[in-house]
């Protein structure tokens, strides 16, 4: 019997893991993918929000500040790379003052600190490249950026090494009550019983809600492209650039990342498809135009990739996080639109306090709050670097040139807590293959590095786990029988 | 520090043709940094033969090609480092590697040659909307997959773009087992070379879908197809016309783009055309005793021109460590019309041409029955006729260092095409 | 009388070349820049022929490669391409192996070796 079971590896999943591991008591994260952060916590703006934007009083205002706040001792904590470099929301039109007075004084109600509406002399300053025309800007100080993926994953090695069990490449089917209390979790390859459900399942929150609860979850996907500009267009801007929001959500935004490349996105579009991932001509489309209209001289001949990502959007718009009324023990953080990675740390931390309550289960005395993350040659001293390499000299061989990763990082990746086990996994861990030349130099080498690491051959070797195979068999192996030919 | 008089960065085609000649040209330390495991670059996995046409006269596959240039480079003692990434230049000319042996290491070098190659245009750079699955390669990364893994990336191909390693890899996939069900182009043209259609698209039956796009990728995990649709003289997709081909694996040979992140880091001046380094007739860059040659300074068809561009490299690199930097003498801009994109060299010291020079160009659109053209001032010096020109086909000229010095004063220098 | 148009793939100028024949005799080829597109001409409309080039499985490396590259020494029929492929399906080599060694004998029945093209230690 676990005490708890975690439904989700996105980073609120693996946020509510992380402190959860801080109270004894046996807890359990399944996620559907072979490896955490799969889902919409992969494919985000990776801003931590000032705070300014979400209506005073709501769940969302709450946990963006707490979490904001909360951001640069837990980057520390946790070892992973968080940058406040501040936020503008340009207004462009006289009707767009109002908003900009209204969100102002929204932020005060808030407590989001050092808001300022600038003037366009003092907009341009601290941005020459914002497009001409700009009547006044508020300025948010506090607004980050983090790397998502590093965020999530952090958060589910910390957990990982403080005892909770991670159950990946696992679906749930359903969840059931126990008579006399507590759940059962069907999942693909076995039934688990706990105490507690935590329903972080994100697009599919609104399913698992809908099983256990009368009152009634709707979740819509809702579609963002994004598009990713090379290092080259780094200089661009410095801050995160928002316009005055409307109605579909804060707009297309310019911001560079914490990996120094340039964001464009995203678009907003409701689907049906919980899966939908693909980006679409009309939508890249209006992202260029839009983030064009924002800032001048964007370099789009410096796109490296485009992608998209589906916020979970439920339609009242507000997070909806707790014990859900009418089914003791189940706990949904369910529509955890944007800002939800900024949330994401507050949200952890709250509701693992209330379930650590609840279940009465005391702080460990030995939780390791420290994660060290995998080590970065690039940020030694010479001397340092060269003793690593003279130590482990796979750190001396560079795999990934655009982005400068060697080997030595590949192996930390697979080898470490919830090690990588395909190639995206290693990617969003060390950043082979996101540079410019998106992996057409790397992926072989990083390939056979997995299946060399993991014992397997090369064709087992998948992109991003279940059939996206990289390999599909070997030159000429048609003629040797075995494969059927294909009928034209 | 380890004093070096030629660094050179790449051990491709381009950095060993270099290395020979600036060897020959006498300059004994000469050290090659090469990345990959072994020498000779992308030559390893061209397998197909074509290669060494011009410059051994025979027709040569390319990993005997570039033996014959590791044989060379042997034969003259010439240093390589194998397993080396080459981290920064310093205008100095301080050369910071890394390696597994020796960790980071600095190398003070006199002259440095610039041979880091190409690479491909990803999908990324296409913006090609749809999922993003496995199954997705640069042509290239299928070559090397294929060619010197002995693995098959798919089944059922499609081929975007019609490049020359496109071409190649529709006979070569085909050859081991796939079916390739046709290649796309965007153009009204195709991007490679013309026997290259010949033998590895109609030899096997392969259409090649002219003005054709990919609009959509489709499949989540691994690719199950790609919509290809028309385009109009704008290149816009034209509704309607969009076909569904089922397919696992779609093949990207949509250009090479020079690789200069060293260079760029180093502030030498990159052309926007050719994203290459600007350079003089000496092929040194705007950063004096900094030489470039080959795909790192403009994308080439045949290696046997890399070899003779980075062996002029090479010798340039050796003269200017023996007589130091000749920056004084005046540089007179290449001018360009009638289509020409760029020009290699694109500025001149008329005097500093010996015997002749070789400009290498390449034009903007097809062309027939026009007449390349070079002007020094007024007068036209070259009028040559060519039937046809192409964007996918390399052009040069062959300016002789007699008709320069018949212009003392020289203020323009014009290359040109011009109807017949 | 009968015009057929080629395009030589001898070299990379990709000559316009055409041939005029009667009856299965060449009586005239035109467009060529050298000898070797007529050859070239000559041949293919009469009996084509390719080279062919492809990788064998090689055992043993010392640098831990798993192919060798390897052509036709001379041109195959070129009805007979796949044909040699198809033979070389089955072929592992150990290494060494040097360029020039002889990877098949007389394949696929042309009389022409298939050599590799690489030199694996």
């Amino acid at each position: 019997m676990y005490d708890v079971v975690i439904i989700g590896g996105g980073v609120i999943g693996c946020a509510v893991a992380r402190f959860l591991s801080a109270y004894e008591g046996r807890v359990c994260l399944v996620e559907r993918e072979e490896d955490v952060c799969c889902g919409t916590s992969k494919a985000n703006s990776g801003l931590i929000h000032a705070g300014f934007d979400a209506p005073a009083g709501s769940l969302m205002a709450h946990y963006n500040v707490r979490g904001s706040q909360m951001m640069p001792e837990l980057a520390k904590e946790l070892d992973i790379p968080f940058r406040r470099n501040g936020a503008l929301v340009l207004c462009f039109e006289e009707a767009g003052r109002k908003t900009l007075d209204r969100l102002y004084e929204n932020g005060q109600k808030n407590a989001v600190e050092g808001l300022e509406i600038l003037t366009p002399e003092q907009v341009y300053a601290l941005e020459p490249n914002v497009e001409q025309g700009v009547l006044a800007a508020l300025y948010a100080p506090t607004a980050g950026i983090v790397c998502p993926f590093l965020m999530t994953i952090a958060f589910a090695e910390n957990a990982a090494v403080n005892g909770v069990e991670f159950r990946l490449g696992t679906q749930v089917n359903g969840v059931t009550p126990l008579p006399g209390g507590g759940w059962t979790v069907q999942t693909r390859s076995g039934v688990l019983k706990t105490r507690s459900v935590v329903n972080a399942a994100g697009l599919y929150a609104d399913l698992f809600h809908n099983m256990v609860s009368a009152k009634k979850l709707h979740i819509t996907p809702r579609r963002g492209d994004y598009c990713l500009l090379d290092h080259t267009a780094k200089s661009l801007v410095e801050r995160t650039i928002f316009q005055v929001p409307g109605k579909q959500g804060k707009g297309i935004l310019v911001t560079p990342t914490i990996h120094e490349n340039i964001l464009l996105g995203p678009t907003a579009v409701a689907i049906d498809d919980r899966e939908g991932t693909n980006t679409t001509a009309a939508g890249l489309e209006e992202l260029l135009a839009k983030a064009g209209s924002t800032v001048r001289n964007i370099p789009t001949r410096q796109v490296i990739t485009s992608f998209a990502g589906l916020r979970a959007s439920e339609d009242g718009r507000e997070f909806v996080i707790g014990e859900v009324e009418d089914a003791p023990g189940f706990y949904d953080c369910a529509g955890i639109e944007s800002p939800g990675l900024s949330s994401a740390p507050a949200i952890g931390e709250s509701l693992s306090a209330d379930i650590a309550r609840r279940l009465g289960l005391a702080l460990k005395t030995d939780w390791v709050r420290q994660r060290k993350g995998i080590l970065d040659p690039k940020k030694l001293s010479r001397e340092e670097r060269n003793e690593l390499i003279r130590k482990q000299p796979a750190y001396g061989q560079v795999i990934c040139r655009c982005e400068g990763v060697s080997e030595g990082e590949i192996l930390d990746a697979i080898h470490r807590p919830l090690g990588a086990r395909n190639f995206d996994a290693v990617k969003r861990r060390v950043r082979t293959g996101m540079g410019r030349c998106q992996a057409g130099f790397c992926s072989p080498r990083v390939i056979e590095i997995l299946a060399r690491e993991l014992g397997v051959g090369m064709e087992e070797i998948t992109k991003t786990g279940g059939n996206s195979r990289f390999i599909v068999g070997t030159a000429k192996d048609r003629y040797q029988g075995g494969i059927a030919d294909e009928a034209d | 520090m380890k004093q070096i008089d030629i660094v050179i960065i790449g051990g491709g085609p381009a950095g060993l043709a270099a290395a020979i000649a600036a060897h020959d040209a006498g300059v004994e330390r000469i050290l090659v940094l090469e990345r990959d495991r072994e020498l000779g670059g992308i030559l390893n996995q061209c397998i197909h033969n074509g290669f060494g046409l011009q410059t051994f006269q025979e027709e040569l596959t390319g990993p005997e090609y570039a033996q014959r240039y590791v044989d060379m480079v042997r034969e003259r003692g010439i240093p390589c480092m194998l397993n080396t990434m080459v981290l920064d230049i310093s205008p100095e000319k301080v050369v910071t590697a890394m390696n597994r042996k020796e960790g980071i290491f600095d190398v003070q070098a006199k002259a440095v040659v610039l041979a880091m190659g190409c690479r491909e245009r990803s999908r990324g750079a296409l913006n090609t909307p749809g999922f993003r699955p496995a199954g997705v390669y640069s042509a290239g990364t299928a070559q090397r997959l294929v060619n010197m893994e002995g693995y098959l990336p798919g089944r059922q191909v499609v081929i975007l773009g019609s490049g020359d390693i496109g071409l190649i890899m529709a006979r070569r996939m085909t050859l081991e087992g796939a079916k390739v069900q046709c290649v796309a182009e965007i153009m009204p043209y195709s991007g490679g070379l013309k026997r290259n259609i010949v033998q590895c698209l109609e030899d096997f039956g392969i259409p090649l879908l002219l003005s054709h796009t990919v609009v959509e990728i489709h499949g989540r995990e691994r690719v199950t197809g790609v919509t290809i649709a028309e385009v109009d003289d704008s290149l816009h997709p034209v509704p309607g016309t969009e076909v569904f081909y089922p397919c696992d694996t779609l093949l990207l040979s949509v250009g090479l783009l020079p690789e200069n992140e060293l260079s760029r880091d180093l502030g030498v001046e990159i052309s926007n055309v050719t994203g290459g380094p600007a350079v003089n007739e000496a092929l040194e860059t705007s950063v004096p005793g900094v030489f470039a040659a080959g795909n790192v300074l403009h994308v080439h068809d045949l290696v046997d021109y890399v070899s003779q561009e980075a062996a002029e490299a090479g010798r340039s690199a050796a003269a200017y460590v023996k007589q130091g930097t000749q920056g004084h003498r005046q540089e007179i801009p290449v001018s360009l019309s009638g289509g020409v994109r760029y020009t290699v060299p694109a500025r001149i010291r008329p005097e500093a041409v010996q015997k002749e020079l070789v400009i290498r160009f390449r034009v903007g659109s097809v062309m027939k029955n026009r007449f390349v053209s070079v002007y020094l001032d007024e007068e036209r010096v070259i009028h040559r006729k060519r039937p046809v020109m192409a964007p996918g086909e390399m052009e040069q000229v062959r300016l002789k260092a007699e008709m320069l010095a018949g212009h003392p004063g020289l203020k323009r220098i014009a290359v040109c095409i011009e109807e017949a | 009388m009968e015009k057929r148009h080629l395009t030589c793939i001898r070299c990379p100028m990709g000559c316009q070349i055409e041939v005029t024949l009667d009856g299965g005799e060449v009586l005239s080829v035109q467009g060529n820049s050298c000898p070797r597109g007529e050859l070239y001409a000559r041949k293919e409309v009469t009996a084509p022929t390719r080279t062919v080039t492809s990788t064998v499985r090689v055992t043993g490396s010392t640098d831990a490669s798993r192919t060798v590259s390897c052509k036709t020494a001379e041109d195959v029929p070129k009805e007979k391409v796949l044909d040699v492929v198809r033979e070389l399906a089955g072929v592992t080599v150990s290494a060494p192996v040097r360029i020039g060694d002889v990877i098949v004998a007389n394949a696929a029945g042309t009389g022409v070796n298939v050599v590799a093209t690489k030199t694996v230690s």
